[in-house]
């Protein structure tokens, strides 16, 4: 009960701290631009984990930098969700068969939401969203 | 007196309040100004409410003390200036302290923040410390010099106490300068407004935070309440500064012209006085956000010594002249 009240205030106002390391960033940009604007939702970009209630990953993670987004998660203040954006961080996707690159993020990091897509639209992405704002509405 | 004690405690809730609400209006007016529709009006609300309830990280290598009572000592010593200023009435801490008392407690945020950044032990707040003091150093100085002219136009029209901010709100100082002396007052308002941005560390001047160079800066490591706190007293900080500008350069009522009387007279002069903070804000910061990205920490300075500085110095020459004439 005390969690579905906090969370009823988090995703009122969503700080969003994005990490990537591929054409990842070219599907979160449009969403905070002016076309899709989702401060309409109280969602900014941040630019501190320590601010962050939401850690979007966007697409492939490399073995290395998957230890680097454990510890960006690590710094989160709590409660917080992970989002994982495209197909590459679903299955790898193009990447597949890469010797590199982890195949599912979420034998890694709690993840909360996948957003299917190469790269997912922004509809895509709000709609990911709201289903989340969805859940904690239903729940609360 | 007890209507005194009354006042203390509600003028710093009301501020931040009247914080918040600004920058909800300050939000969405550069959201349409992008060609965005914008955050509602209680955004700002909602972010401080949301922050409450988050963890409260203190990092293990931080000075734990001085990095968690930061946050509280700037919120104090900005609601604090609040009560040493006209907002529309008379101050609530009137004869207690003047103008030069309200500059030094404007620094004191700007120190907290700094303390604060450096007590969190990552090296992204040291240099946003670091920057927040070299900007200090910047803007500071067309703010003295903005205040002694105001100051010295006062004197020379045989005003006492010229540091009192109740003699300085109730004169109308475009009155008492000649037509050099407007020249000058008007360069020197803008030089005020020029101060306001850097004072806020809003963009252009935001480089102490630089969320893409240094990760926010001095708040990179604040999570929880005391980024709410330090969120408050940014907000208070605003109204703070602009009532301080409102009161050097606009200090005109309403209720006179209305011939308002007893309790509506200072109701409505604090609602005008609202309208002029939100106005001098809205000119001196939202606007200037939205048109103009971060200069460069080596361009801040030089930037502030040249043209805030001259200007204002050759604003103290007209009205210096205007008075001597
Ligand atoms: S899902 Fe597609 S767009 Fe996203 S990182 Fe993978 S390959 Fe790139």
């Amino acid at each position: 009960m005390e969690d579905a009240k906090k969370l009823k205030r988090l995703v009122k106002s969503v700080w969003v701290f994005n990490w990537f390391n591929s054409c990842g960033f070219t599907e979160i940009l449009p969403v905070v631009g002016s076309r899709w604007d989702m401060e309409r939702f109280g969602m900014i970009p941040v630019a501190s984990p320590r601010h962050a209630d939401c850690l979007i990953i966007a697409g492939y993670q490399t073995e290395k930098s998957i230890r680097r987004a454990q510890r960006i998660y690590r710094q989160m203040p709590k409660p917080a969700v992970v989002i994982g954006l495209g197909s590459c961080s679903m299955s790898g996707g193009m990447y597949w068969d890469s010797y590199n690159t982890i195949k599912r993020l979420s034998d890694y990091i709690p993840v909360d939401l996948y957003i299917p897509g190469c790269p997912p639209r922004p509809e895509a992405i709000l709609k990911g969203i709201m289903s989340i704002f969805r859940e904690v509405e239903d729940h609360a | 007196m007890i209507m005194k004690v009354l006042l203390a405690m509600v003028v710093p809730v009301a501020g931040i309040l009247i914080g918040l609400l600004y920058k909800g209006i300050d939000r969405i007016l550069a959201a349409r100004m992008q060609g965005r529709v914008g955050p509602p009006l209680v955004q700002p609300l909602r972010d401080v409410r949301k922050l409450l309830v988050k963890e409260n990280i203190v990092p293990d290598d931080a000075v734990g003390w001085l990095f968690s009572s930061m946050p509280f000592v700037a919120l104090v010593s900005v609601m604090a200036i609040l009560l040493y200023l006209p907002l529309g009435i008379t101050p609530v801490l009137e004869g207690y302290g003047d103008l030069i008392l309200v500059l030094y407690l404007l620094i004191i945020p700007s120190l907290a923040l700094v303390l604060g950044g450096f007590a969190s032990s990552s090296p992204y707040a040291s240099v946003g410390g670091q920057r927040e003091m070299v900007k200090m150093m910047s803007y500071e100085f067309p703010l003295a010099i903005a205040v002694i002219s105001v100051a010295w136009l006062l004197y020379s029209s045989g005003a006492e106490n010229v540091f009192s901010l109740s003699v300085i709100s109730g004169t109308h100082v475009w009155g008492l300068a000649g037509i050099p002396g407007l020249a000058g007052l008007a360069v020197i308002f803008l030089c005020m407004l020029f101060v306001i941005p850097g004072e806020l560390g809003r963009i252009p001047f935001d480089v102490s935070e630089a969320d893409s160079e240094i990760a926010g800066g001095i708040f990179a490591e604040y999570s929880g309440r005391n980024l709410a706190l330090f969120y408050l007293a940014d907000a208070v900080k605003a109204v703070a500064i602009a009532s301080l500008a409102v009161a050097l350069f606009l200090p005109y009522t309403v209720s006179g012209i209305f011939g308002l009387g007893g309790a509506a007279a200072p109701a409505a002069d604090f609602l005008f006085h609202l309208l002029k903070v939100f106005f001098v804000l809205f000119v001196s910061s939202t606007v200037v956000r939205v048109v103009t990205g971060r200069l460069a920490i080596s361009r801040v300075v030089s930037v502030y010594w040249k043209y805030p500085v001259i200007l204002s110095f050759l604003g103290l020459l007209l009205i210096m002249g205007g008075t001597l004439i």
